[in-house]
Formats: C-alpha cells, structure tokens, sequence
C-alpha cells in the first residue's frame, strides 16, 4: 500500500465519520462544525485528483463562505425547542432501508464495472500548465455562456434571498 | 496510484449518508446540510472522472456545483427564517399547511 493510498484511506474514513456525526447530531451547531470537517476531507481528496483550484475554492467558498451563513442562520432562529425534541421523523427506519437499498445497489454497479477502468494506469501524461490556468482557460473559453449564466443565477438567488428573509413586503 | 473506483465508492457513501439525512431528520436546518453533502459526494465523482480523462471539463462543472450550493443555501436559509418567524418551528413534519 503507497502513501497515497493511506492518505486516501484516512481522508474518506475522517469524511465518512464526519458526515455521518452531521446527521445524528442533535445540537445543530455541532452538526455544522462536523460538516466543516467534512469538508475539508473531501477538499483533500481533490487535492489527491490533481484539482489544486477546486480544493482552494472548496475551503475559501464552503468553509468560508457557506458554513459561515449556516452558522448565522442556526444563531438566528432558536433551536432550543427543537433540540428537545424528536429529531428523527415516523418513517426512519424504511427510509433507511430504503437508502441502504440503493447504496447496495451503486455499489455493486462500481464493482461489476471496475474492470473497465483501464485509461488512467495507461497514460500519466506530463502536464503542460497548471491546474489553476488550464481550469481558467477551459471556464473562460469553452465555458464562457455557462459562466455568464451562473453569474446571473447568483444574482436572482441574491435578490431572491433579500426579498424572502425581509420582515414585510409593501 | 488510486483506482478511479475507489472515489467512486466514496462518492456513493457520502452521497448515501446525504439522502438518509434528508429522509430522516425533522430539523431543516440539518437537511439543508444533508444536501450539501449529497452535493459534495456528486463533486468527488466529478473530478474523480476529471482525473482519469485528463480533462479539466470535470473540475469546471464542479465549479458550476459549487455555484448553485450557493445559491440554494442563501434561497434555502432566507425560507427557513421567513418560516421560523411565522410559524415558530425548524421541525419539517410540523410545515404542513398545505397538506390535505
């Protein structure tokens, strides 16, 4: 087993546990802290994939910016009540049959098909730019109506965001 | 030398853990973090096949995911204040005005 691995092995186990501890915790605090930890798991796994700009987006916009507005929004409403009560609902126990169901059924479906998995062990082309320029240049180039949508969808969500967390509408 | 399967197996856990959170807790709050997590896991596949093609395609679409949890977490967290100001609860199977 190389190094790799072991740092693929710790980093899924830290994201797998921490993902689950966001679920069953009944402190919604708690839970987002287990998320932030979640997260940074799976910005080291990007790291692993060779996606150095995706892992610094994940910390800076996930860590930084998205959890930062759940945790604003766990201080805001009070969570008192809500934590003494039940924090699962009637049908737990199907829907997580249900859900185990469907794991099973991915999982055997990645390991019927892991034999076809033939190109990455072939070719380990030296790469000619970094990750970072060859990543501005496919969102700017071949993605630039995509890019010009997203900003326009953050846009509608801002707005749409202001108009709903507003006390009253005249 | 990770085999891409490997990722993907990661990508099915964590987006399973994603969709139990959504069908079993009461709390918004937590749900909507339970769909960050199925976002995330949908992440991993992305650039997990990034990396085995070569091609930045992957990573650029995760971007774009990344972009619209954004947007769905400030839209999600504005709906949970509204409704936490008229209705005085987070829990789901209380929001059920419209139900027959």
């Amino acid at each position: 087993m190389t190094l790799l691995q072991i740092a693929f092995f710790l980093l899924s186990t830290l994201a797998l546990a921490s993902a689950i501890m966001v679920i069953t915790r009944r402190n919604a605090v708690h839970s987002v802290i287990w998320l932030i930890v979640t997260l940074f798991s799976v910005g080291g796994v990007f790291l692993l994939l060779h996606a150095e700009f995706l892992f610094a987006v994940q910390v800076i916009l996930y860590v930084g910016g998205i959890m930062v507005l759940f945790l604003f929004v766990v201080m805001l409403v009070n969570l008192d009540v809500a934590a003494k009560q039940a924090q699962f609902n009637r049908q737990w126990q199907l829907a997580l049959a249900t859900a185990i169901v469907l794991m099973a059924e991915l999982a055997y479906g990645i390991y019927r098909g892991h034999e076809g998995f033939t190109l990455a062990q072939a070719s380990a082309a030296p790469a000619t730019m970094g990750n970072t320029q060859a990543v501005a240049l496919a969102l700017y180039q071949d993605y630039m109506l995509p890019v010009e949508i997203a900003s326009v969808l953050l846009l509608v969500a801002m707005v749409g965001a202001v108009v709903m967390a507003k006390r009253k509408l005249e | 030398m990770i085999p891409t399967p490997w990722y993907l197996m990661l990508g099915t856990a964590l987006f399973t853990i994603g969709v139990i959170g959504v069908l079993t807790r009461r709390n918004v709050i937590v749900i909507l973090m339970s769909i960050e997590l199925i976002l995330n896991a949908v992440n991993v596949n992305l650039v997990a096949f990034s990396d085995y093609f070569r091609s930045v395609d992957g990573q650029v679409f995760a971007i774009f995911v990344i972009t619209d949890a954004a947007a769905e977490a400030a839209i999600g967290l504005a709906l949970i204040i509204a409704l936490f100001r008229n209705k005085e609860t987070v829990n789901a199977d209380e929001i059920d005005l419209l139900k027959w």
